[in-house]
């Protein structure tokens, strides 16, 4: 595990994503907006495409902020803005969301900030997207 | 219909209680890919400190969005769904959510920006125990398009 002292670089952790993804997700958070599953609906509203959930690409930032810091109960704090969407298409290779951090002082004891930059393609899909977590001293 | 004028600083009633279960927590982390062990195996979650296995970071989110859809769907706020992006959210954790916690979410309005047609309302859900044990704080920006005409 990389050490999560100030200056250190984290990642980039990489996540496929596909339609029946967002279908699981949408069962498993109860968020059924017909955006993340419908083509007709997501056109309809002007989107590209269906869209993954905001919450499931915050949820994947969480994962691999999770593992960089050596357990899901490490993490604190979490957050973003979700600036543009991420579209995934109906087929068996959908898109690739990529999560890396930078690790960044606190001024608790024992806690750090990991800033994430969160992409697909060349877009970033979060903004001012970042986690606090606990580490060992 | 326009969004109610004093709705910052308004708190909103608390979610009907909310069951945690070992099941769904790990649907949740199945859903996102979450393969922590702490997920899904009650030994593991245990030897880490917790009663119960654990809920990933964005869990919080399942009792929140309760909180967060009745707000929207409350006839005096007026809110029109279709004209709602949800731009923001982020989560304060006072520990993590674990199998066999009963939850309620209460939701109240930070403050309302207004920005180029759209408002920018800014909530906060306090995520408890029934027994009053605070859980988590869910912060969530809801941008709302003012509708044609308005």
């Amino acid at each position: 595990m990389v050490p999560l002292e100030p200056g250190v670089s984290l990642g980039p952790a990489h996540f496929r994503v596909r339609r029946s993804d967002l279908v699981r997700y949408a069962g498993a958070s109860g968020d059924f907006n017909p955006i993340h599953w419908s083509q007709r609906v997501a056109t309809e509203v002007g989107l590209p495409g269906v869209i993954a959930h905001g919450m499931y690409t915050l949820g994947l930032a969480g994962r691999a902020v999770a593992g960089w810091a050596g357990g899901t109960d490490r993490v604190v704090e979490l957050g973003g803005r979700f600036t543009k969407p991420v579209v995934v298409p109906d087929d068996e290779d959908g898109v690739v969301v990529e999560v890396a951090g930078e690790v960044k002082p606190t001024d608790a004891a024992g806690r750090v900030r990991i800033d994430l930059t969160v992409t697909c393609g060349d877009q970033k899909v979060l903004g001012m997207a970042r986690a606090v977590v606990v580490r060992d001293e | 219909m326009p969004l109610a004028p004093d709705l910052a600083g308004r708190e909103f009633p608390a979610t009907a209680p909310y069951d945690v279960s070992r099941s769904q927590i790990a649907a949740f982390a199945d859903a996102i890919g979450a393969d922590d062990p702490l997920h899904r195996d009650p030994e593991a979650a245990r030897a880490a400190g917790h009663p119960d296995v654990v809920a990933p970071p964005t869990y919080p989110i399942v009792v929140a969005f309760r909180a967060m859809t009745a707000f929207m769907a409350d006839p005096d706020v007026g809110i029109e769904l279709r004209n709602v992006v949800h731009s923001e959210q982020r989560f304060e954790a006072d520990r993590p959510i674990r199998a066999g916690d009963v939850l309620t979410a209460t939701i109240s309005v930070e403050s309302v920006r207004q920005a180029a047609g759209t408002a920018l309302i800014a909530t906060r859900s306090a995520i408890r125990t029934v027994d009053g044990e605070p859980v988590c704080t869910a912060y969530a920006t809801l941008a709302h398009r003012a509708p044609d005409g308005d």
